[in-house]
């Protein structure tokens, strides 16, 4: 049986639920493209049946033959596909094929991070606790998504909504992330 | 802490860039004619300006894409960051 990254920690972070509602979703499929030829760009965005985002730091999201699905900006040249578990395999064929001969990489990379969304009014004041980018929805708005430094350890941040977040963790910085988390959630659990 | 500002994602914190000493130092274009002195003086000496300074930084915790900066080596300000392949702007210190 596959145990998800935070598995262990499923009760410690229900338990926070009067500040923050913490959900892992594992397993989600996950794929890092390597492109910079436009065209390509739009095919594998067609492929997909969500457009590739064009803005530096934006997710784009939305509903295609895989489902629903999300591409990350995570540079100029490089994105990250995430959709519902078990895709990866086919999506990678897909994507391979609708960049054809321009030249890019599409891999694998399901296994690197797993999902955890937040959600509770306070998500932006937790979160600030250990994160250096301006949080405020006029300069992190709905459809931001960076990949930063959360309390030391790399994380991708998704603004999925004005409170809620998605965050993508190494599946081995899963539990550090998440004590992490615990621990900046109790003030507010005091007074809750 | 001091706040970086990387020509694709804005201004982080320092803590998520790395160093890459001075920018613009071309690789010799035939190596194997450089006397041993020569190719010394290309791989371990470096400027050391008091003022603006053109170095290479890598935004390794946010896009992973390496750029250029000018920094002020007496006050630490970042006068200007380009992306690689673009002309050093011209600034003033």
């Amino acid at each position: 049986m596959t145990v998800s990254p935070l598995a262990a920690w499923r009760d410690r972070l229900a338990a926070l639920a009067p500040v923050l509602d913490v959900a892992e979703v594992p397993f989600r499929s996950q794929l890092t493209v390597r492109v910079s030829d436009p065209d390509a760009l739009a095919a594998a965005g067609s492929a997909l049946g969500v457009p590739f985002p064009s803005a530096a730091c934006t997710f784009t999201s939305g509903t295609g033959p895989f489902g629903d699905a999300e591409v990350l900006w995570l540079g100029p040249d490089e994105f990250l596909v995430t959709a519902s578990p078990g895709l990866q395999v086919t999506i990678e064929e897909v994507l391979r094929g609708a960049l054809g001969t321009a030249g890019g990489s599409v891999v694998d990379t399901s296994a690197q991070r797993t999902t955890v969304v937040l959600q509770g009014p306070l998500v932006r004041q937790v979160l600030a606790h250990g994160c250096s980018v301006d949080l405020h929805p006029s300069s992190a708005p709905v459809g931001t998504c960076v990949q930063t430094l959360l309390a030391r350890t790399g994380i991708v941040l998704q603004v999925t909504g004005e409170d809620r977040c998605t965050i993508l963790v190494r599946s081995s910085f899963a539990e550090y992330f998440a004590a992490w988390l615990a621990d900046a959630c109790t003030e507010y659990l005091a007074v809750a | 802490m001091q706040l970086i500002p990387c020509p694709w994602c804005g201004p982080r914190e320092e803590a998520e860039f790395h160093y890459g000493g001075q920018a613009h130092v071309a690789y010799p274009e035939d190596p194997a004619a450089l006397t041993d002195e020569q190719w010394a003086q290309y791989v371990f000496f470096r400027e050391n300006p008091s003022g603006p300074f053109a170095e290479r930084w890598s935004h390794h915790a946010g896009c992973r894409r390496w750029f250029n900066a000018v920094r002020d080596t007496r006050t630490h300000d970042l006068l200007a960051v380009y992306r690689v392949g673009e002309p050093m702007p011209e600034v003033t210190a």
